[in-house]
């Protein structure tokens, strides 16, 4: 980016993360996961500051849109503060591993969480339901509970594998720390998939709690320096402003198309990170 | 009989404070974003006007990370005080990361009010490792 004006970079800066907000929204997976190789695949920036940016613009995102979702009564604050336990203690461990790990093996990581990701949301419109005993804790630990049903009513669910479900959103927190993202899709899963609660409800709920577990690792990020100023301005801006509309657009738009042409999108970022992390350009 | 009104009424309260809770935490995220995002916003305009002719700072490589200036509260305070565009930026990314800590806060609160003993356990746990991340050295 030599002999580029400031004011120019920011604007390209601005454009590129509005269109990952864009893509984050629509997908379910959340800027984090695009953000992060853009900024070192095509604006050529060290993975640390990617990160740095990319974890800001994750609190701004996920909290912006768990407003509208807590307002609406589907997030739930019992379940979600429950599993934040597990989130929390994982981001910590994340961000001090990611103070230890050379950043090819960061980006080689990234690139494998991104295919891992894709895969996901491919393997989401094809999933089958078995029938799983409710967790005896459920109600123990009041994580039953009730969220409304999208016709004026209520509905109530119950909480199966508490114990999984718990598990793996330690590996998302760490996640989150290592690489400077929100895990969203790794939250979603644990909480769709392992716990199964409503998908609404599972979405909002990881929402809720996406900022706790990067707030909690972006002090970390902060005080070693990963949050340049001149970086986390436009990025946080963009991202948002492109989450807003693409929160929009989801309501009109035909989704699986789009999913599908994402999860190639991801894929290939996915496949580059890897073979950059790999031969060192990163 | 009463004793099946009176627990039905008690759940009833109950949800009642759990709306309740969930209003005031969703206004709390609106309000967090939202300054956030207009401090960051005059921050990187005024940014953006005062370093007009310079080009972009070299991000390819990692020397050291942002000054400490911005990073040492003290020294950020300092900096805010004479109006500097790069230290507003960082207090909008400051409250940002305030906003999930004080959501937790809330919640917390709620739960002593719901005299949920669990939650507010939970709640405080969640609160101690946030602070281990926000503000131990290393």
């Amino acid at each position: 980016m030599a002999g580029m004006s400031l004011l120019m970079f920011s604007g390209l800066l601005f454009v590129g993360s509005f269109g990952a907000g864009l893509l984050g929204a629509l997908t379910g997976l959340g800027g984090g996961v695009v953000l992060v190789p853009l900024l070192t695949l095509v604006f050529h920036v060290d993975m640390r500051f990617a990160m740095g940016a990319s974890l800001i613009s994750v609190i701004a995102t996920s909290s912006g849109s768990a407003a509208a979702y807590v307002r609406e009564g589907f997030s739930s604050i019992r379940i979600g503060m429950f599993l934040e336990v597990a989130t929390t203690v994982g981001a910590i461990f994340g961000a001090f591993l990611a103070g230890k790990v050379p950043t090819r093996m960061l980006a080689i990581i990234f690139g494998v969480v991104l295919i891992y990701s894709a895969w996901l949301t491919w393997q989401h419109s094809r999933r089958a339901e078995e029938a799983v005993p409710v967790d005896p804790w459920s109600d123990r630990l009041r994580l039953s509970g009730r969220c409304p049903d999208g016709q004026g009513g209520e509905q109530s669910y119950t909480v199966c594998n508490i114990g999984g479900g718990f598990g793996m959103m330690a590996v998302a927190g760490t996640l989150s720390g290592l690489l400077g993202i929100g895990s969203g899709a790794v939250k979603v899963l644990a909480m769709d998939r392992v716990m199964r609660l409503p998908f609404k409800v599972s979405t909002a709920t990881s929402n809720f709690m996406i900022g706790v577990t990067a707030a909690t690792s972006a002090g970390v990020y902060l005080r070693r320096g990963y949050v340049d100023v001149g970086l986390a301005f436009p990025v946080m801006l963009g991202v948002l402003a492109g989450s807003v509309v693409g929160a929009r657009f989801l309501v009109k738009t035909r989704v699986k198309v789009l999913r599908n042409i994402f999860i190639l999108v991801i894929s290939a970022m996915g496949v580059e990170m890897v073979v950059n992390g790999w031969l060192g350009k990163l | 009989m009463r004793n099946l009104l009176i627990s039905t009424l008690s759940k009833a309260m109950l949800r009642l404070d759990d709306r309740r809770m969930q209003l005031m935490l969703s206004r709390l995220l609106q309000t967090g974003v939202v300054s956030a995002s207009v401090v960051v916003l005059v921050g990187g305009v005024k940014y953006l006007l005062e370093h007009a002719g310079a080009g972009p700072g070299d991000l390819r490589v990692f020397t050291g990370g942002t000054p400490m200036s911005l990073r040492e509260p003290g020294l950020l305070a300092h900096r805010l005080m004479a109006g500097d565009a790069a230290a507003l930026i960082q207090l909008g990314v400051v409250i940002l990361i305030a906003t999930p800590v004080l959501r937790v806060v809330f919640a917390t609160i709620g739960f002593v009010r719901e005299r949920d003993r669990l939650y507010v356990a939970i709640g405080v746990f969640v609160l101690g490792v946030m602070m281990v991340g926000l503000l131990k050295s290393g």
